[in-house]
């Protein structure tokens, strides 16, 4: 990267490298996110017979900008009972922090933020701290509603995380390391070295451990994100929007933008944990002699795409799976997830201790 | 090394202020998430002091799952401010004689490792080693050196957590409970009957008439 190596290396030159490299994720995020809004609303009317956004714009590709647009220039109401601060402390922070764990996110090779080492507890740490923006939101507004949705979120996000831990953790163990980068360095060549098929033909038996554990961290990145069918902190039938009722405008907006952010790193950490991050599933060495931007350009279009699909899956499972109930919602985390990821952890250990390999 | 003072003065500060706050403010929803404020930026200081799995650590467990807990307990009780205010000056003497003997013990402790513990050992800082994570290093210390007491840790959180659980665990007689897998072998043959009723068959004509 650096072209000019005494003006790159100088302590303004980093942070123009930097800042410049952190806006560049963070644009390319807001714009996908405009455009995933949009799919997600299309996938979901397709489902239902319905056509969806179809006026602003070419098949209503447009929507999501009018509908920012809409959420700026709106009045921003906060209610008199409020704890004025709090209330708008709380989409602030839901939102930056979506996009803080964004930093340590390899989009392709080379091109991370912040390749630092234990890349998935940090972001684990963030996406605990999600929780906050809306509890925090809930108790600010002063009202009951949204205080039963913050309520039912705090107990639901606490306890997916737990499973999306041992997951993790099953992975950890198979790679061997906590960078990001490096677990999806090891996935490279073909399709059979992903995690989800145990990281490598000798580790095949582990596929036995590996797909259940895909679908948990599945199930669970669902719950974790308030996604259908766990929406209850926002279940609009019992709670009518839950934390955000109170919200209006730009707050709101920030909350949404938040809340997608985090689905669209969720996918994308499905993507680098299990399928390979941005290994296209055959070997790479006929890239080797190619220009470095470009294949890498190639590899980041891969992740995008299996990214946009696991999208795709988010979106199918809203449309499909009715919402379910607040005890069951529990009982699949606590009795089902977690023994069932804990026995996986155990065998994953014992595997990488016994037979040697991997 | 400039960058690294700014930023331990700037999260020292925040680390103080906030956990003053979390004892002075009025509001103890407030004083919890000024609690976390001083945990997230103690975490911080972990990341400046190179010991990023244990801010990682401080933050997943303190921040995502302790302090979680308190703000749904606090939240969920209706507490009387004012009362919580009254006895501030009559319980101050004793607050800070507490507060007093813990710095002491923590004193004493440091002052106890420094000179005869694992740190006297070490004279100067020590270079973390090249290829080896923070992770690595921990682990291989806490899995050898100090298993037993790792594990003694465990039981002594395992025993809390039974206890906690037979604390709140009532069978009370009478409740209804649910028993999923009896709910979901329910199908229209065993959760259904289909009656037949004769038109007429089961009213007293007259009884309900004027």
């Amino acid at each position: 990267m650096p072209t000019t190596p005494d003006f790159w290396t100088t302590p303004l030159g980093w942070f123009l490298v930097h800042t410049g490299q952190i806006l560049a994720v963070v644009v390319w995020l807001l714009l996908s996110l405009a455009f995933l809004l949009w799919g997600d609303r299309k996938v979901w009317a397709g489902v239902q017979m319905r056509k969806g956004p179809n006026v602003v714009g070419p098949f209503g590709l447009f929507q999501s900008f009018a509908d920012f647009l809409k959420f700026l220039l709106k009045e921003i109401v906060i209610p008199a009972g409020a704890d004025k601060t709090v209330f708008l402390i709380a989409p602030i922070l839901t939102f930056v922090l979506a996009f803080a764990a964004w930093a340590v996110v390899p989009l392709a090779p080379g091109w991370v933020v912040s390749p630092v080492n234990p890349a998935i507890l940090y972001i684990f740490a963030i996406s605990s701290m999600g929780v906050y923006g809306i509890i925090m939101g809930g108790w600010a507004s002063n009202s009951k509603y949204p205080f039963l949705g913050s309520l039912r979120s705090a107990a639901q996000m606490v306890s997916y995380e737990v499973s999306i831990g041992f997951v993790i953790i099953t992975v950890i163990l198979l790679s061997g390391t906590m960078s990001l980068t490096e677990i999806t360095a090891q996935q490279g060549g073909w399709i059979w070295n992903w995690n989800v098929f145990g990281g490598g033909l000798k580790n095949l038996p582990l596929v036995v451990v590996m797909v259940p554990m895909a679908v948990i961290f599945f199930i669970s990145a669902l719950a974790e994100t308030n996604r259908p069918p766990f929406d209850l902190p926002e279940a609009e039938s019992e709670l009518v929007a839950g934390y955000q009722v109170e919200y209006s405008s730009t707050p709101y907006l920030l909350f949404m933008i938040g809340e997608y952010a985090n689905i669209v790193l969720m996918c994308s950490l499905f993507t680098i944990l299990f399928f390979g991050g941005w290994q296209p599933g055959f070997p790479t060495e006929f890239m080797d002699g190619w220009n470095a931007t470009l294949v890498s350009f190639l590899l980041f279009l891969v992740f995008f795409a299996k990214t946009i699909f696991m999208f795709f899956l988010f979106a199918m499972v809203k449309a499909i799976v009715p919402r379910y109930r607040y005890d069951q919602l529990m009982r699949l985390g606590w009795k089902i997830f977690l023994p069932t990821s804990l026995i996986a952890v155990v065998l994953v250990a014992a595997y990488r201790v016994y037979t040697g390999h991997a | 090394m400039g960058l690294q003072a700014i930023a331990f003065y700037l999260m020292a500060t925040v680390t103080v202020l906030a956990a003053f706050a979390v004892v002075s403010a009025r509001n103890p929803v407030h004083s919890v998430l000024f609690l976390i404020t001083a945990f997230f930026s103690a975490a911080g200081l972990f990341v400046l002091l190179g010991a990023e799995f244990l801010a990682m650590l401080l933050v997943v467990v303190y921040v995502g799952a302790v302090a979680v807990l308190f703000l749904f307990v606090v939240m969920m009780l209706d507490v009387d401010f004012k009362s919580l205010r009254q006895g501030f000056a009559q319980y101050l003497p004793f607050g800070l004689i507490v507060a007093g003997i813990l710095t002491l013990e923590m004193i004493i402790v440091a002052i106890s490792i420094a000179t005869k513990g694992a740190a006297s050992k070490v004279t100067g800082p020590m270079a973390s080693l090249p290829d080896v994570s923070n992770a690595e290093t921990i682990g291989r210390v806490l899995y050898t050196t100090y298993v037993y007491f790792f594990q003694a840790a465990g039981l002594v959180l395992l025993v809390a957590m039974i206890g906690a659980i037979v604390l709140t665990l009532r069978h009370k007689p009478g409740v209804k409970r649910q028993n999923i897998a009896k709910q979901n072998r329910r199908g229209p043959k065993t959760g259904m009957v289909i009656v037949d009723i004769k038109p007429g068959a089961n009213t007293k004509e007259g009884v309900e008439g004027e």
